[in-house]
């Protein structure tokens, strides 16, 4: 600490003045940059959402701005809302969803907590081939998966995807965990064990409680990777009772080489929706648990 | 309340370490016992040994009579205060202090008893809903020590508790630990490289080396008896000085011959003891305290010598000359209104009734 400030108050002594115009530089560079990637990043989803409030009508006149909506409608929302087919889309996520990372998560930190926690032969080992196992692509597992679900007779069910998704899931948030249970000094399980708890008893009074941030943030991973799955779904779902949102408001939205944009838009601005929310939540939470320095006794 | 045996007990680490090797210590019924040595001389690992952290790869360990090589820690009835604190950093004071009550499955209205007790004891009782990361090092201290007292276990394990707080807080933090088991009485076994820690805070200071232990007695035995000359040069502060020197035998009396012909009688009730090695090669061990200016009452086996002080360091109550005697640091301890100057000769007197001789060969003190 010290060594980096004196040098920076003896530049305000010599020269006064320039630290402060440096710090303006940044600030601008940062701004400036921060708005840059802003607008770049906002153009996809702000069109999505112009183009979800017109008409097809609108949608096909050309001799407009495409960016102006000159009679908004929540036409193709209401038409969305009131298909019963997008509704059970949304129910399908959100069934695969909440089941994956419920399966996840129990997984991961039983997982972490035994190789990083219980040391026994080849947990080493052990660790890092899990985490080898995450750097496998989906798009190399699926053939192999798709043999696999075959034979349990999965095919083309949504309870198959709660089978797959693990294998992209419980790898990274397991590797999560491990580097947060790391981070709780050694101590601390050897107070809980002297203070006469289990392996369960510490893992549940003490490990799941200070390494919530870690928790929240594997959970926040698998609900990504689960809700935005489109390569799984596709190859093993057929039929749209089964379907996720991803790939069923593409498989029924797209008829031959009409789009319907609008509902298409409309639809993949609903199914963004959740994802944003409980980032929204679970964020303020996520950074509660870092302010709060939770692994410093 | 229980005593503690060790029996030639043994520590191998993975990779062959021998971090213990084969210590016998019993510790009394209500004893505080403090294990002092320099930095990785085994205490940690004994201490855990007896906690039952570590694994023992060789010999006993009994508490309260009962062999507990192969019970886990919590069965031990342990409790054990760790430097770091290691409180848990999501629960209340309250909470760290009832947790190993409630896992133990104590009645609400008992574990809310001893809580309070304890915070009260320790001075707490303001912060039992606050939690440890809004506390000071020395509120944590004691939190740390109220987790250990509501347990009432047989006994209480100290691993350096002190040493991540500052100088005077560790002053204050003594005195609190010695209160505490002034009230408590439990059995106490205390690891500190401090050794001013071990000898304010202990019953018996077991001194360790090299994963041996060296010399086991009350603090005073082990200041004017050490039985080695690491026991002898570790306990006391500044070190004892050890200066190369002869036994020398002239007309019936013994003489400390140093190098530089220096000669200092050796009091008559010690010549039977060194007679043995007249002749030999011997460490003539003096602590500072009795190296001296000649302002000293007691004035029976007093021998002068004269050396050139090379620092002074006025200390306030005393002033600590430095001296280098051929290729030997020595080091003696004035009366501030003592005249000394830096490279001017100074008499000084040796307190020959409270020196010791030590074999070289054995390192051994004669
Ligand atoms: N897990 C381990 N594996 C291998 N060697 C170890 C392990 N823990 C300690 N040791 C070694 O055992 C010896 C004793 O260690 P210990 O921690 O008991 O020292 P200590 O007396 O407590 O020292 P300090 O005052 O520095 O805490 C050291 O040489 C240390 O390197
Ligand atoms: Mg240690």
């Amino acid at each position: 600490m010290s060594a980096t400030t004196i040098p920076v108050k003896q530049g305000i002594y010599h020269k006064a003045g320039s630290l402060r115009r440096e710090r303006r530089w940044a600030l601008w560079t940062a701004y400036l940059s921060l708005i840059v990637s802003a607008i770049i990043m906002l153009a996809p989803p702000v069109y999505m959402l112009l183009t979800s409030l017109k008409t097809s009508a609108e949608v096909a006149d050309q001799s407009g701005s495409p960016w102006w909506v000159s009679s908004p409608t929540l036409e193709n929302y209401w038409a969305l809302l009131g298909n019963r087919m997008f509704i059970d889309f949304f129910l399908n996520s959100a069934k695969v969803t909440i089941a994956v990372v419920a399966l996840t998560m129990v997984i991961s930190v039983l997982a972490a907590f035994a190789l990083g926690r219980m040391r026994f032969w080849g947990s080493q080992a052990l660790a890092t081939g899990v985490f080898l196992t995450y750097l496998v692509p989906d798009t190399l597992l699926f053939i192999p998966l798709y043999q696999i679900v075959g034979g349990l007779g999965l095919l083309d069910n949504a309870w198959g995807l709660v089978l797959v998704y693990p294998t992209l899931t419980v790898p990274f948030c397991t590797w999560i965990m491990i580097g947060y249970f790391a981070s709780i000094p050694k101590e601390l399980d050897e107070a809980a064990l002297i203070d006469g708890a289990n392996w369960m008893q510490m893992l549940w009074k003490i490990f799941i409680p200070v390494a919530l941030p870690g928790i929240i943030a594997a959970t926040i991973f698998a609900f990504t990777v689960s809700w935005a799955a489109f390569v799984y779904p596709t190859a093993f779902i057929t039929s749209p009772a089964e379907m996720p949102m991803t790939i069923g408001v593409v498989s029924q939205l797209i008829r031959g080489d009409t789009f319907a944009w609008g509902q298409l838009m409309a639809g993949a601005l609903l199914a963004a929706l959740p994802p944003v929310v409980i980032y929204a939540f679970l964020m303020d939470y996520y950074i509660a648990g870092l302010t709060a320095g939770a692994t410093k006794g | 309340m229980a005593q503690v045996s060790l029996r030639k007990v043994i520590k191998a680490y993975e990779g062959g370490v021998q971090a213990v090797k084969g210590i016998d210590l019993e510790i009394a019924d209500h004893e505080f016992v403090v294990l002092v040595g320099p930095s990785g001389c085994g205490k940690s690992t004994t201490l855990r040994m007896i906690a039952g952290l570590e694994e023992i790869s060789g010999g006993d360990i009994a508490i309260g009579g009962t062999i507990v090589n192969d019970i886990p820690p919590r069965d031990r009835d342990i409790a054990m205060v760790f430097q770091n604190y290691a409180l848990y950093p999501h629960m209340s004071v309250y909470d760290n202090m009832a947790f190993g009550l409630t896992l133990r499955k104590f009645p609400k209205a008992e574990i809310d008893k001893r809580v309070k007790e304890a915070a009260r004891i320790l001075d707490i009782t303001p912060l039992l809903e606050r939690k440890p990361k809004a506390l000071s090092g020395g509120q944590r201290q004691r939190v740390a020590m109220g987790r250990a007292i509501v347990r009432d276990p047989k006994v209480f394990l100290f691993d350096e508790p002190l040493s991540n707080l500052d100088a005077k807080l560790r002053v204050q933090m003594r005195t609190e630990i010695k209160k505490v088991h002034q009230t408590v009485k439990t059995t106490t076994i205390y690891v500190t490289h401090d050794q001013v820690e071990a000898m304010t805070l202990a019953d018996r200071v077991v001194v360790m080396n090299h994963g041996v232990i060296e010399q086991v007695g009350p603090p005073q035995e082990l200041y004017h008896h050490p039985a080695t000359k690491f026991v002898a040069g570790f306990i006391g502060s500044p070190a004892m000085n050890f200066i190369p020197a002869r036994i020398e035998e002239a007309s019936g009396a013994l003489n400390v011959v140093m190098n530089n012909g220096t000669t200092l009688a050796v009091p008559e009730d010690r010549v039977a003891r060194y007679r043995p090695h007249a002749g030999k090669q011997v460490l003539f061990g003096i602590r500072p305290e009795h190296l001296t200016d000649d302002k000293t009452m007691d004035k029976s086996n007093l021998a002068p010598l004269s050396l050139t002080p090379e620092v002074i360091e006025p200390m306030g109550m005393e002033t600590l000359a430095h001296f280098r005697h051929e290729g030997t640091e020595i080091t003696a301890r004035l009366d501030p209104s003592t005249p000394a100057e830096v490279g001017k000769p100074l008499a000084l007197i040796a307190h020959m009734n409270q020196m010791h001789i030590i074999d070289p060969t054995t390192d051994k003190v004669i």
